[in-house]
C-alpha cells in the first residue's frame, strides 16, 4: 500500500499510456458484462421447463395428400393403433406443441359483454388422455372427463359450446387474482361460458421465444390429424424404436398421408433452440477473443513501461528494495489502472444496456453481471502484468545502473 | 519517393520488434475479421430486394376491424379481408396490383416410385410475375382471364422443375397437386429475393415458393392455405376464407408509375374506406397505411435482432482492438525516441516523422486487413453453418471486399494518429543529451 504515491506520480507522467489501458479495460468490461448477460439470458431461455414429460414424448405430424372426408374417424383409429403398440403408455392429439411451428391465440374474457378481452392466451386444443400423455401436473380440480372431449368440427358451429377448460397456474392467477379459479367462467367463443375444471402447475406456450405472452388455456377438443399433431408417451428406453414403429403403424392405417414431422420431443427442443445456442457460443467466442486482445494490450504496454523505467528500478533495487517490492509495484499499478477501467466500464455497461434496452427491448442488466465482469478483468490484468513485472523484478541492480 | 523510404523504415522497425508487430497485426485482423463478418451479414439482409421499384411498390393496409379492437388510429390490421382485396382488384387503380397468400400443396410425382411431398405455394393473381420481376426459364405467367376463370394453371420454380422434370421444359405438362391437375404454363429461373419481402409472414428470409397458382383456383379446389389469419366479430367463423367473412388474411400490393403517386393512392384508399364506412362495413375511423418496400422492411424490422446485436458486438470488439493498437504503437514510438531525435537532428522535418509513423501504422493496417479478410471469409463460412434461414445467404461481394480493406486502412491510420503526433513532438536536443 505504501507504493501507491510513487505509482500515482509516475502515472501522472505517463497519462496517455495509462489512459489507453484504462480505456481498453473499460471497453472490455462494458462489452463482457453485456455479453455475459446476453449469454445468461439465452441459457435461461433454453433451460426453461415446458411442464411436459419431455423425455418420454414422441411427436408425429401427418398431412393429407388429398382431402379426406373421414378425418375424425381416422384420427380415432390412429390413436387406438398408437395406444395398442407395446411400450406406448398413452397417446393424444393436440393442435400445437411447444417448440412446434404454429400457434393459435385468442382473447379470453371474464364476461360475455366485455368489449376488450382480459388477456390473450394460447389456445391448446387437446384430445383424450391429454394430461396423462403430456405429463402435466394437476394442482387443483380435475382432468377432462371422456364425455367432455369433442371433435374439432364442434368449433365450426356459429356459437360453439365448450363446457370445460383447464388453465395453468400463471393464467389462473392473472384471471382470478382473488381466489381459486375452479368453477369460474371464461369466454373465448362468443356468449357461451367455459367453466374452469382444473389448474395445471405449468405448461409452456407453443412459441416461448415469440412475442406473445405466457398465458394459455387447454380446451377438450380433439384435433383431427390433418390439423394437429400426435404426441405419444412411451418408455424412454425404447423411444427410438417406438418412433419407427409408431410411424409405420400410422402409415398402415392409411398410406395416403405424408409424414411431415417425426421426432422425439428432445430433438424438437434441441432444434427449436439452435439459434440461441449458436448465438451463445458466438458471444462466448467474442468474449474470449476480447479478453485475449486486452491481455496482450496490457502485456505490451507493461513491457514498454518496464523497459522505460529500467533506471528507476535499478535505483530502487540499489537502495534496498526487494524483488518482491518491485513485483508488487507493477502489480499495484496494474490493479489501480484496471480498477479505474472497471469503474468506467460499469458505467459504460449500463449505458450500452440502456441503448440495447431501447433498441431491442432487452431487459435491464442484472447487477450480478458486473462483479463477474469486474473480477474477470482484475484477474486478467494481474495475469497479464505478471510476466513484465517479473522481468522487472529480475533485473540485477548493478547491470541496470551501469547499462543506463 | 518519401513513401518508399518510409516503407523501408517501417520494415526495419517491424524486424526489430517482430512480436509487437505481430500482436498489432493480429489485433487489427481480429477486429476487422469480426466486424466485416457481421457487416456482410447485415449488408446482405438489409439490401434492396427490388432496386428501381422499391419506392413505388406499395403495401396496402385498411382498418376493417371491429370498433373495440384497438384505439383509433393505431396500426391497422396487417392484411386485407377478401372482400376489400377483391374490391380493390376490380377497381384497378394502380399500374399493377396483386392479392395473395401462401400455402402448401401435396405434389405427387408422375413416376409411381417417387413418394408424394409437400411443396410451398403462393396463391396470387396474374400481375405477381411482372410486378416482382420474376425471371423466366420457360413459358410465362398466367393471364388475368385465368384469375377470373379459376383456371387450373400453375407456374413452378426452377427447383421443383429440376425435381419433377429433370430441368426439361415442362410447360404444357400437368402438376398433380392434391387430387387436382394443374397445367404448367411457366417455369421460373432460379430466383430468391432477399428478404422475402413480398410476404414477410412466410418467413423473412424464406425460400421462394415452389408452386404458384391463381388464388381463385386455390380457393375453388381447396388447396391448403397457411399464414396469418385474424378474425373478429365475437364468434367463430365457419369459413374464414369466404368473401364476406370478418377475417383478414390477404396481402395486397400496388405498383404505381412513380413514387410521387403515393398521395393519390392514399387519397383513393381513404375514399374507399369512407365508402365502406358509409355502407356500414367499416366501423372504425378510416385509417389507411401505405408503405413502399423500403418502408415496410424497416417497419417490420426485417433484419433479425441477433444480427444487429452481432454488429454492435463486433464493432465494440474492433474498438478494443484499435485501442490496443494505439497503445502498442505508442509504446513503440516512445521507445524509439532516440532514433527519432537522431533523424530530426539530421534534418528530418516534423512532417517527415509524422509521415513515417503513419506509413508504419498504415502498413500494419494493410497486412492486418488482408489477414482480416481471410478471417472474415472464415467467419462467413461459420455463419453459413448457422441454423437460421438467412445464414446460407452470407457471402462476401465486391463492395464488401473493398470496404474490408478500406476499413482496415482507415482504422489503422486513425490508430496511428496519436502515436505519430507524439513521435513528431520529440525534441531532438533533450533526447540526444540524455543519451
Amino acid at each position: 500500500m505504501m507504493d501507491i504515491r510513487p505509482i500515482l506520480s509516475t502515472l501522472r507522467r505517463h497519462k496517455t499510456a495509462a489512459a489507453l489501458i484504462v480505456l481498453e479495460v473499460a471497453l472490455s468490461c462494458a462489452i463482457v458484462s453485456n455479453a455475459l448477460f446476453l449469454i445468461g439470458q439465452r441459457l435461461e431461455r433454453m433451460q426453461a421447463p415446458t411442464g411436459l414429460a419431455e423425455a418420454e414424448l414422441l411427436h408425429i405430424r401427418l398431412r393429407d395428400i388429398a382431402h379426406h372426408d373421414n378425418a375424425e374417424a381416422l384420427t380415432r383409429r390412429d390413436l387406438a393403433t398408437l395406444r395398442a403398440l407395446p411400450g406406448v403408455k398413452s397417446a393424444t392429439s393436440v393442435n400445437h406443441v411447444p417448440f412446434g411451428n404454429g400457434s393459435s391465440d385468442s382473447g379470453v374474457s371474464l364476461s360475455s359483454e366485455q368489449q376488450t378481452p382480459t388477456l390473450t392466451a394460447a389456445l391448446y386444443l387437446v384430445g383424450e388422455n391429454a394430461l396423462a400423455t403430456l405429463g402435466l401436473k394437476l394442482v387443483e380440480g380435475r382432468d377432462f372427463l371422456p364425455e367432455e372431449v369433442q371433435p374439432d368440427s364442434a368449433l365450426e358451429a356459429p356459437e360453439p359450446k365448450v363446457p370445460a377448460v383447464i388453465v395453468d397456474r400463471g393464467t389462473a392467477a392473472r384471471l382470478f387474482p382473488d381466489g381459486s379459479a375452479i368453477g369460474r367462467s371464461l369466454y373465448v367463443f362468443g356468449p357461451s361460458p367455459m367453466r374452469v375444471v382444473g389448474v395445471v402447475e405449468h405448461m409452456a406456450i407453443p412459441q416461448p421465444n415469440g412475442p406473445r405472452g405466457e398465458y394459455l388455456t387447454l380446451l377438450p377438443v380433439q384435433p383431427s390429424y390433418d390439423d394437429g399433431n400426435y404426441l405419444v408417451r412411451v418408455d424412454p428406453a425404447q423411444r427410438d424404436r417406438l418412433l419407427k414403429d409408431a410411424v409405420a403403424a400410422l402409415q398402415a392405417v392409411d398410406s395416403q398421408r405424408i409424414v411431415m414431422e417425426r421426432e422425439t420431443f428432445d430433438d424438437l427442443r434441441h432444434e427449436y433452440f439452435r439459434q440461441d445456442r449458436w448465438m451463445a457460443a458466438l458471444l462466448v467466442a467474442v468474449c474470449i477473443a476480447l479478453l485475449v486482445v486486452t491481455a496482450f494490450g496490457i502485456v505490451g504496454l507493461a513491457s514498454f513501461w518496464v523497459q522505460q523505467r529500467t533506471r528507476m528500478i535499478g535505483v530502487r533495487r540499489a537502495l534496498g528494495a526487494s524483488r518482491m517490492q518491485i513485483l508488487r509495484y507493477f502489480q499495484t499499478e496494474n490493479f489501480l489502472l484496471t480498477t479505474i477501467g472497471i469503474v468506467l466500464g460499469m458505467a459504460a455497461a449500463y449505458g450500452v444496456n440502456a441503448l440495447l434496452m431501447r433498441l431491442y427491448e432487452l431487459p435491464q442488466l442484472p447487477w450480478v453481471c458486473l462483479p463477474i465482469g469486474a473480477v474477470t478483468l482484475w484477474v486478467l490484468g494481474q495475469v497479464a502484468v505478471l510476466g513484465p513485472a517479473r522481468r522487472a523484478a529480475a533485473l540485477p541492480p548493478v547491470v541496470v545502473m551501469r547499462g543506463a | 519517393m518519401m513513401l518508399g523510404y518510409h516503407l523501408d523504415l517501417a520494415l526495419r522497425s517491424f524486424r526489430r520488434s517482430p512480436a509487437l508487430t505481430a500482436l498489432m497485426v493480429l489485433a487489427i485482423a481480429l477486429g476487422i475479421g469480426a466486424s466485416m463478418t457481421t457487416l456482410t451479414v447485415f449488408h446482405v439482409l438489409s439490401g434492396d430486394p427490388i432496386p428501381g421499384k422499391s419506392n413505388r411498390l406499395f403495401y396496402v393496409q385498411l382498418d376493417a376491424n371491429e370498433p373495440g379492437a384497438a384505439p383509433p388510429g393505431a396500426e391497422p390490421l396487417e392484411q386485407l379481408t377478401r372482400f376489400d382485396a377483391e374490391a380493390l382488384m376490380r377497381e384497378h387503380r394502380g399500374e399493377r396490383q396483386v392479392m395473395m397468400t401462401g400455402g402448401s400443396v401435396a405434389v405427387q410425382p408422375a413416376q409411381a416410385d417417387r413418394p408424394p411431398f409437400f411443396a410451398s405455394a403462393r396463391y396470387t393473381t396474374a400481375d405477381f410475375f411482372p410486378m416482382f420481376e420474376t425471371p423466366w426459364r420457360y413459358g410465362h405467367g398466367w393471364e388475368a382471364a385465368d384469375d377470373t376463370a379459376a383456371a387450373r394453371v400453375a407456374v413452378i420454380s426452377h427447383e421443383l422443375n429440376q425435381k419433377l422434370f429433370d430441368g426439361a421444359d415442362s410447360t404444357g405438362r400437368l402438376l398433380r397437386a392434391g387430387d387436382h391437375d394443374l397445367r404448367i404454363v411457366g417455369v421460373l429461373a432460379p430466383w430468391r429475393p432477399v428478404p422475402h419481402y413480398y410476404d414477410l409472414f412466410a418467413g423473412r428470409f424464406a425460400k421462394t415458393e415452389q408452386v404458384f397458382t391463381p388464388l381463385s383456383t386455390a380457393l375453388q379446389v381447396r388447396l391448403p392455405i397457411a399464414g396469418s389469419l385474424t378474425c373478429w366479430g365475437g364468434r367463430t367463423t365457419p369459413d374464414p376464407r369466404a368473401v364476406n367473412a370478418p377475417c383478414a388474411w390477404l396481402q395486397y400490393w400496388v405498383q404505381m408509375p412513380s413514387a410521387a403517386d403515393a398521395p393519390a393512392l392514399r387519397q383513393y384508399l381513404t375514399a374507399y374506406s369512407e365508402q365502406q364506412r358509409a355502407a356500414g362495413r367499416f366501423e372504425r375511423p378510416s385509417n389507411v397505411r401505405l408503405r413502399n418496400v423500403t418502408e415496410r422492411m424497416e417497419f417490420k424490422r426485417v433484419v433479425p435482432g441477433d444480427v444487429h446485436l452481432q454488429l454492435w458486438l463486433a464493432f465494440g470488439f474492433l474498438l478494443v482492438c484499435l485501442t490496443n493498437t494505439v497503445g502498442l504503437l505508442l509504446a513503440k514510438s516512445m521507445r524509439r525516441a532516440p532514433e527519432i531525435a537522431v533523424r530530426r537532428a539530421l534534418g528530418a522535418t516534423r512532417r517527415a516523422i509524422f509521415g513515417q509513423f503513419l506509413v508504419e501504422a498504415g502498413s500494419i493496417g494493410v497486412v492486418g486487413g488482408v489477414l482480416g479478410l481471410g478471417l472474415a471469409l472464415l467467419g462467413l463460412w461459420g455463419v453459413r453453418q448457422n441454423p437460421a434461414s438467412y445464414a446460407q445467404l452470407a457471402y462476401l461481394d465486391g463492395p464488401m471486399l473493398a470496404t474490408t480493406l478500406g476499413l482496415a486502412l482507415v482504422a489503422s491510420l486513425a490508430a496511428g494518429l496519436l502515436p505519430a503526433w507524439r513521435a513528431c513532438q520529440v525534441t531532438p536536443a533533450l533526447q540526444l543529451k540524455s543519451q
